[in-house]
């Protein structure tokens, strides 16, 4: 049901672990459903002066599909500017491994919105502009989060996670 | 990758040698339809109740009350909704939560039709309470089902208290005995139909029996031929059905050493398990079916978990959501109110009679480092 390349990234993922000096964090998901993902940015600003995601990395409960996705956005984020990262969409993440299962999609919009995430947090951190599509996003991954809070309250309660 | 380690059995077994030399005969050789008059006709009928004669003999009941099926869950299926479109005016069934999905969503379909559904709820171990049940019977209660032995934590059920208060309602009482059936002993005199599935005790897939008690009142579901004296209609799947019961006469033959040899196991696996940081058994300690354990591992996620054993060339099978075909958590653990992260961390770990004290010290000297690894990944870190 998984490509190669899904396995491969599950077996020998990239990027994986907290890293120490991360200048923002991105974090998704809900552990009553069972993805969480953390991804942690370094940002450094390049010889032209634009920021760029000097350093990454990710931390992840959740499935293969999820751990791929994570070793797979952490890949195409790195060395990226900010402006660049921002357009990475959970399509190019899923592409990039040569697709996923359907059921398995959702793992790839994790990622992708984990990285949208660790940029919100470093643009706002920073006061800088935020982007109105970054913006909308980071309003639309708050909403289902607190959907998930939401449906998963009952069983939150007893795990006290 | 060197040697394959199979702990999957709960979900099928591989079938023993003796099992396909008694079936092949019947592919090639005796291939007559049972229901035909000639020589290769009689040939596969005498076959066929032949194996219906020793099932019977095993379970001490009638060659007449077992009806051959295509495996449990045509079995259950037949037994539920069988008897409830055989009754003319009662509409309740009691049933408990932790069923087999053959069972549940059978229940689940005649409740959509109009019938009335009791799920009895399970307590920390999976143990369904006679007196819940007895609580839940109604004057219209037409069926009760429950499961002898947990397929996903192994608990057994008090199937034999539970059949006697069905018996002093007069209730037909049905047992899914699919994991229990070759491996422990069966109250079968508390016992109105059973499930047995042939696949699970290294017979073939796609064949089993219901045994229906006589006089329990039941509508077939497949209808034409009249087979299996009206019970259950087509071609009987006669290769099959003799793997069913040269299955059953290997099972019940050495019992008491194979299921001696699956309880040393659980144990060894328990002992070394919960020495593990973060980790749990789900289900009953000792009461328990031989062959099942079942664990959860904090912070790390079912099928990731499953995957990477599977890199190091070990099976075995989880009740995590991201397993399943609807991204539901397995409903055995929630029933038993495992938290639902934990539920995702689950292993169920399945001898069969092949396993050797080798393949599980082979897979405990694996599973240390395959947690350890998934839990480096994870944003959670145990005993924070």
């Amino acid at each position: 049901m998984y490509t190669d390349r899904v396995i491969e990234h599950f077996r020998q993922p990239h990027n994986m672990g907290r890293l120490e000096d991360y200048t923002a964090i991105g974090k998704v998901g809900n552990i009553a459903c069972g993805d969480v993902m953390w991804l942690y940015i370094k940002v450094k600003q390049n010889d032209a002066g634009e920021d760029i995601i000097a350093d990454i990395s990710w931390e992840t409960f959740g499935c293969t599909a999820a751990i791929a996705t994570s070793s797979m956005v952490s890949d195409l984020a790195k060395g990226k500017t900010l402006e660049q990262a921002i357009h990475l969409t959970n399509q190019d993440v899923a592409s990039e491994l040569g697709g996923l299962p359907p059921i398995k999609m959702h793992c790839s919009a994790l990622a992708a919105d984990a990285l949208n995430e660790a940029i919100y947090t470093y643009l706002s951190d920073h006061g800088r502009p935020i982007p109105e599509e970054l913006a909308k996003r980071h309003e639309h991954i708050a909403k289902s989060v607190e959907a998930l809070e939401k449906r998963y309250e009952a069983f939150a309660d007893k795990s006290g996670s | 990758m060197s040697e394959r380690v199979y702990l999957d059995n709960s979900a099928t077994t591989p079938v023993a040698p003796e099992v396909l030399d008694a079936m092949a005969p019947f592919y090639h050789t005796e291939y007559g339809n049972a229901s035909s008059l000639h020589a290769f006709g009689r040939a596969a009928r005498n076959a066929m109740e032949e194996a219906r004669n020793s099932i019977a003999e095993l379970l001490g009941v009638a060659p007449r009350e077992i009806v051959f099926t295509s495996g449990a869950t045509e079995s259950n299926n037949l037994a539920i909704l069988g008897t409830a479109l055989a009754s003319e005016d009662r509409r309740h069934i009691v049933t408990s939560t932790l069923e087999h999905h053959a069972v549940l969503h059978s229940a689940d379909w005649l409740e959509s039709r109009g019938f009335e559904i009791t799920r009895v709820p399970v307590d920390s171990t999976g143990k369904v309470d006679p007196d819940a049940v007895r609580d839940a019977m109604r004057s219209d209660t037409l069926l009760v089902s429950i499961m002898a032995g947990n397929n996903e934590i192994g608990t057994l059920q008090p199937i034999g208290a539970i059949g006697e208060l069905c018996r002093e309602r007069d209730v037909p009482f049905h047992t899914d005995a699919v994991q229990a059936y070759g491996k422990i002993e069966i109250p079968m005199e508390a016992i109105d139909m059973l499930s047995v599935s042939a696949h699970k005790l290294h017979g073939p897939k796609g064949v089993g029996f219901l045994y229906i008690r006589k006089g329990v009142k039941l509508a077939p579901l497949l209808h034409g031929g009249g087979h299996e004296s009206g019970r259950r209609s087509g071609t009987e799947n006669v290769p099959g059905i003799v793997g069913l019961g040269a299955a059953s006469r290997l099972a019940f033959a050495d019992r008491t050493e194979t299921t001696a040899r699956m309880l040393r196991f659980r144990e060894r696996l328990i002992e070394a398990i919960l020495k593990l940081p973060g980790t749990r058994l789900n289900g009953h300690p000792s009461d328990s079916l031989p062959h099942i354990a079942n664990f959860s591992f904090e912070a790390i996620e079912g099928e990731s978990l499953i995957m990477k054993l599977d890199e190091h060339g070990i099976a075995a099978s989880t009740g995590s959501a991201c397993s399943s075909p609807d991204l539901e958590a397995s409903h055995v653990l929630l029933a038993i109110g495992v938290p639902l992260a934990m539920a995702h961390g689950s292993l169920r770990i399945s001898t069969g009679r092949q396993t050797t004290d080798d393949e599980i010290e082979t897979f405990l000297h694996v599973l240390p480092g395959v947690v350890a690894e998934l839990r480096a990944m994870s944003p959670f870190k145990v005993g924070e």
